[in-house]
C-alpha cells in the first residue's frame, strides 16, 4: 500500500496572458522509499513538491484526478485537514535555512513551540525531546545550539536545526526541496547522510528535489525527471547511467569532471526537447 | 492601434526609445488595472485641465466684487456652489484657485526631491563623515515640524506665493533624503555598482546614472504621497495669511476668509474644503497606485 | 615574469571592533594565457582575494602585481582596461533598469571609445546573444543569457585578465555548460587569463591549469590539474573535497549508497 498517490497532477498559474501550466499530468506513488524529483530551473519540481502540501497560493491553482496521502484524500481535504498534516505527519525542508527558521527567536523556543502546543509537553519533556532530535541530526553540543538564534548558526547547522525541527513530530513524510543546495560539499555529504540514516531508521517516505542529477542518483531509490512541467522520464536510480531520454541524457553528460577532456561540453539541444 | 501596441510590446525593440516607451507602455497597463490608481489619476487629471482651461470654464470673473449678491447659498442660479462675502463666485475662485495650487505642487515638485536625492545619494554612496554630515544637516530639518519652520522661513521672508513655494521646499526635502539615502545604502554595495566602478566610472557618473534610477521609484512615490500634505500647508500658510495675499483666490486663504460665517453660511469654508479634500485624496490614490508600479520589488516579477 | 603576482596577501575586515583576517599570507603567481583555479569552502577567502585585486576589499599586507607593476592604492582606469570581472549572481550583476545596450555602452563612454553600435553589436554576436536583444532589460533574460551579458560586458575593454567569481554556480547544468564552453572559447580567441574561483572542483578542473586549495583564508595546498585527476593530494583537507566530489569523477561512478 502506497504512501502518496498523486495522478495526473496539474499546477495551473493564471496569468495576464492566460493561463500558464507550472506541472501537468505528474503522476507517482510513494512508498517508504527515497524518490527523486530531479529537473532545471522552471522544471516543476518544486511546485510539484508545494502541491503535495497544497502549498500554492493563488493566482495558482492545483488539479489531479487524485491525490491521497495514507488513503486521506487531500486534494480535496479542508484547510483545517491540511494544517493538521502539515509538519505532524509531512514534513517539509527548504533550500535555504536562513529563510525558514524564525530570526528573532532562539532554536530552542522554535523547536519546542510544536510540542508545548500541539502535544501538550511540559516544558522540561519539550526541552528533552528537542534535544534528542538535535542529537538524530549529530549535533554536538545540543545544548549550546538550543540556546542560540539562527543568524548565529552556520548553513549547515541551520539546515541540521531545519530537519531536527521537521522530525520531532516523526512524520511519515519528507518533502526535502533542494536541502544541500546552499551548503559545501563536504557539509552537503554529511546531511545526506543524516536524511539517509532518518529515512532507514524510521522508515518514512522521501522526496528529494534537487536540480543535481548525479547526487539524487546516488542517494535515492527512485528518479523522476522532469522537464517543462511534465515528467520525462521514470527511472530507478541504479540504471540512471542509462537513461534513455535525450533531455536524462543531456542532463547527464554536460556536467564537467574531475579529469575529463578539456573539450567544449556537450550541450543539450534546446530545440529537440 | 494595434500595430502601436505590437510595436510597444515588442520583446526585441529596436531602439532606445522603443524600449523605454515599451516599458512605459507596460507600467500603463499595470496602472490601468489598479482602480484606485486610476481614480487619483484621473482627478489629478482634473485639476489639470481645469487649472488650463479656466478662463473658460470659469463662469465668472473670480476678482470681481458684487455687494448685492453676498453669501447666496449654493444653488442659486448663476452661483453654483453659491458666493463668498465680497459677492465673489466661489466655483469661479475655486477654479481659478486651482492654477495656484497646481504651481505651487510643480514648483515644490521640481526642487524638494532633487534636492533631497542629490544630498541623499551622495551621503549614502560616500558614506563616512560625508553621510555624517549631511545626515545630521537633514536631522535638524526633520526635528522641527514642518508648518512651523515653513512659518518661520515666511516671516523672515515675507509673505507671497514665491516665498511660501520656498519654504515649502525647504521643509520638504528631508525626507526625500532619507529615502534615498536608504535606497542608496542598499544599492551600494550591489554587483553592478561594483562592475561599473571596475569599469573605471567617476563617483558623480555612478551617482547620477546608476544610483539614482534606483532610488528615483520611492522617491517618486513619496512625492506624490507628500502632496496632499503640500497642499495643505500652502493652505494653512494661505490661511494664516502667511502664503497668498489676498484677493488672489488661493483654497487656504479662501478657508480662511470663510472662518468668520462658518456656522452661518458655512459653505464660504467648506466648498474650498472639498476641493483640498479631494484633490488631496487624488493625489494619495496616485501614489499609492505608483507604488505598485513603480516599486522595484514589485515590478520584477 | 608572471602576469598576476599575489605576494603574501593579508585582507583584514574590520566590524564592530573586531578584526577579522579574511585572507592571511596567500601567495600565487599566474602566467600569461593561463588559467588559475580558487577552490574552497564558504568562508575560505577565495572571492576575497578577487576582489582585493580590484580594490574591493582591505589590503592590510602583501602585494599584488600586474604584468610586473605594483598596484596603487586607487585602480585607476588603466587598471579597468587589464582587470575585468564576472560576479556570481547574474540577477544580481546587471543594472536592472538599464537596457543591455546601455550595460554594454557605458565602459565604452567612460572610456571615450569610438564606435559604439558597432562593438555593442559585436560583443552580443561574441558571446552568442543576436543582436535584436540588444534594447532589452535585464529582466527580459534568462540567468545564461544575463551571464552571457555580463561576460559580454568585462570583455568590452579588451581586457587581458578576466576574473571570474562563481560565473556558473547559480545557473543550471545545461546553462553551465554553454556557459564554460563559452569562457573557453573566449579565452582561446582574445588570448586572457583567467583567475577563477568555486566551490565545485570539477569546474576548476574544466576549466584551470592549476588549482590552489583555500581553507579559513590560508593556503592549504596548490595542485596542478594532472595531480587532481590522479588524486595526487598531499593535505588530508585536500583529499576531503576531492572525496566529496567523487561523483564528478570521469568514471561516474553511481552505485548507490
Amino acid at each position: 500500500m502506497s504512501l502518496l498517490e498523486v495522478r495526473n497532477l496539474a499546477v495551473t498559474f493564471d496569468t495576464e496572458t492566460g493561463p500558464v501550466q507550472a506541472v501537468r499530468g505528474v503522476s507517482f506513488s510513494l512508498g517508504r522509499e527515497r524518490l527523486g524529483i530531479v529537473g532545471e530551473s522552471g522544471s516543476g519540481k518544486t511546485m510539484t513538491g508545494r502541491a503535495v502540501l497544497r502549498l500554492i497560493r493563488p493566482p495558482g491553482r492545483i488539479e489531479a484526478d487524485a491525490m491521497t496521502f495514507d488513503g486521506q484524500d487531500i486534494l480535496n481535504a479542508s484547510e483545517r485537514d491540511m494544517r493538521a498534516l502539515r509538519g505532524k505527519r509531512i514534513g517539509m525542508v527548504m533550500q535555504d535555512p536562513k529563510y525558514s527558521l524564525n530570526p528573532v527567536m532562539t532554536v530552542g523556543r522554535q523547536l519546542t513551540e510544536g510540542l508545548r502546543l500541539r502535544d501538550k509537553l511540559g516544558r522540561a519533556d519539550a526541552v528533552a525531546k528537542a534535544v534528542a532530535a538535535l542529537e538524530a541530526v549529530q549535533i554536538r553540543d545540543p545544548y549550546r545550539v538550543m540556546d542560540a538564534y539562527p543568524h548565529e548558526l552556520s548553513g549547515g547547522m541551520g539546515q541540521r536545526v531545519m530537519i531536527a525541527m521537521m522530525l520531532i513530530p516523526e512524520p511519515d513524510l519528507l518533502i526535502a526541496d533542494e536541502p544541500t543546495s546552499a551548503l559545501d560539499v563536504t557539509v552537503q555529504a554529511e546531511v545526506l547522510s543524516i536524511l539517509d540514516a532518518l529515512v532507514r531508521d524510521r522508515g518514512m517516505g522521501l522526496i528529494f528535489i534537487s536540480h543535481d542529477l548525479r547526487l539524487v542518483a546516488r542517494f535515492c531509490d527512485r528518479v523522476l525527471v522532469m522537464h517543462k512541467g511534465v515528467v520525462v522520464e521514470e527511472i530507478a536510480a541504479a540504471n540512471l547511467l542509462a537513461a534513455k531520454h535525450p533531455y536524462t541524457q543531456g542532463l547527464l553528460n554536460c556536467l564537467p569532471r574531475i579529469g575529463g577532456p578539456r573539450g567544449p561540453l556537450p550541450v543539450l539541444d534546446r530545440t529537440g526537447v | 492601434m494595434t500595430a502601436l501596441r505590437v510595436w510597444l510590446s515588442d520583446p526585441n525593440p529596436a531602439s532606445r526609445r522603443q524600449a523605454r516607451l515599451g516599458q512605459a507602455w507596460l507600467a500603463w497597463q499595470r496602472i490601468r488595472r489598479n482602480r484606485l490608481a486610476m481614480a487619483g489619476l484621473v482627478i489629478v487629471g482634473v485639476l489639470f485641465i481645469v487649472a488650463a482651461f479656466a478662463p473658460w470654464i470659469a463662469p465668472h470673473d473670480p476678482l470681481v466684487q458684487d455687494l448685492s449678491r453676498r453669501l447666496l447659498p449654493p444653488g442659486t442660479p448663476g452661483n453654483l456652489l453659491g458666493t463668498d462675502d465680497f459677492g465673489r463666485d466661489i466655483l469661479s475662485r475655486i477654479i481659478f484657485g486651482a492654477r495656484i495650487t497646481l504651481y505651487i505642487i510643480a514648483l515644490v515638485a521640481v526642487t524638494a526631491p532633487a534636492l533631497g536625492l542629490l544630498i541623499g545619494t551622495v551621503a549614502g554612496y560616500f558614506g563616512g563623515w560625508v553621510d555624517a554630515t549631511l545626515m545630521r544637516v537633514t536631522d535638524i530639518f526633520l526635528a522641527f515640524p514642518r508648518l512651523i519652520l515653513a512659518l518661520a522661513l515666511v516671516a523672515v521672508l515675507g509673505p507671497g506665493i514665491e516665498n511660501a513655494v520656498l519654504a515649502i521646499a525647504l521643509t520638504a526635502w528631508p525626507p526625500y533624503a532619507r529615502v534615498a539615502r536608504a535606497e542608496t545604502l542598499t544599492v551600494r554595495n550591489s554587483d553592478y555598482i561594483a562592475a561599473i566602478r571596475l569599469q573605471g566610472a567617476s563617483s558623480p557618473r555612478i551617482i547620477a546614472g546608476h544610483v539614482v534610477p534606483m532610488c528615483l521609484p520611492s522617491v517618486i512615490i513619496r512625492v506624490t504621497l507628500d502632496m496632499a500634505g503640500v497642499i495643505l500647508i500652502a493652505a494653512g500658510l494661505g490661511f494664516l495669511g502667511l502664503g497668498v495675499l489676498p484677493p488672489t483666490p488661493e483654497w487656504g486663504l479662501m478657508i480662511s476668509s470663510g472662518r468668520k460665517f462658518l456656522f452661518e453660511q458655512w459653505w464660504v469654508a467648506t466648498m474650498p474644503g472639498l476641493a483640498i479634500f479631494i484633490v488631496s485624496l487624488g493625489f494619495n490614490l496616485l501614489g499609492d497606485g505608483l507604488r505598485d508600479v513603480l516599486d522595484p520589488r514589485s515590478a520584477s516579477r | 615574469m608572471s602576469l598576476i603576482e599575489i605576494d603574501n596577501l593579508t585582507v583584514t575586515f574590520r566590524a564592530q571592533g573586531r578584526e577579522v583576517r579574511a585572507v592571511e599570507g596567500v601567495s600565487l603567481s599566474v602566467d600569461a594565457r593561463e588559467s588559475y583555479g580558487l577552490v574552497g569552502e564558504s568562508g575560505s577567502g577565495k572571492s576575497t582575494i578577487l576582489r582585493a585585486i580590484c580594490g574591493m576589499a582591505p589590503v592590510t599586507g602583501g602585494t599584488i602585481r600586474i604584468a610586473g607593476e605594483v598596484l596603487a592604492a586607487r585602480r585607476g582606469r588603466a587598471f579597468s582596461t587589464e582587470v575585468q570581472m564576472v560576479f556570481q549572481d547574474p540577477y544580481a550583476s546587471l543594472h536592472p533598469r538599464h537596457t543591455i545596450d546601455r550595460t554594454l555602452s557605458e565602459p565604452l563612454a567612460i572610456h571615450g571609445l569610438p564606435g559604439r553600435d558597432t562593438r555593442v553589436v559585436a560583443a552580443l554576436t561574441d558571446v552568442g546573444l543576436p543582436p535584436s536583444f540588444r534594447f532589452r532589460y535585464p529582466h527580459q533574460l534568462s540567468g545564461g543569457q544575463r551571464q552571457r551579458v555580463a561576460i559580454a560586458r568585462a570583455l568590452m575593454l579588451k581586457p587581458k585578465i578576466l576574473l571570474l567569481d562563481e560565473p556558473t554556480s547559480a545557473l543550471d547544468a545545461s546553462v553551465q555548460a554553454e556557459v564554460l564552453n563559452l569562457l573557453s572559447r573566449l579565452r582561446d580567441e582574445q588570448g586572457l587569463t583567467f583567475l577563477m574561483v568555486s566551490h565545485d572542483l570539477a569546474v576548476i578542473d574544466h576549466m584551470c591549469d592549476r588549482i590552489m586549495v583555500l581553507q579559513h583564508g590560508r593556503t592549504v595546498e596548490e595542485i596542478s590539474r594532472d595531480d587532481l585527476a590522479g588524486a595526487n593530494m598531499k593535505t588530508p583537507y585536500a583529499r576531503s573535497l576531492f572525496e566529496a566530489s567523487a561523483d564528478r569523477m570521469l568514471s561516474g561512478t553511481t552505485e548507490p549508497t
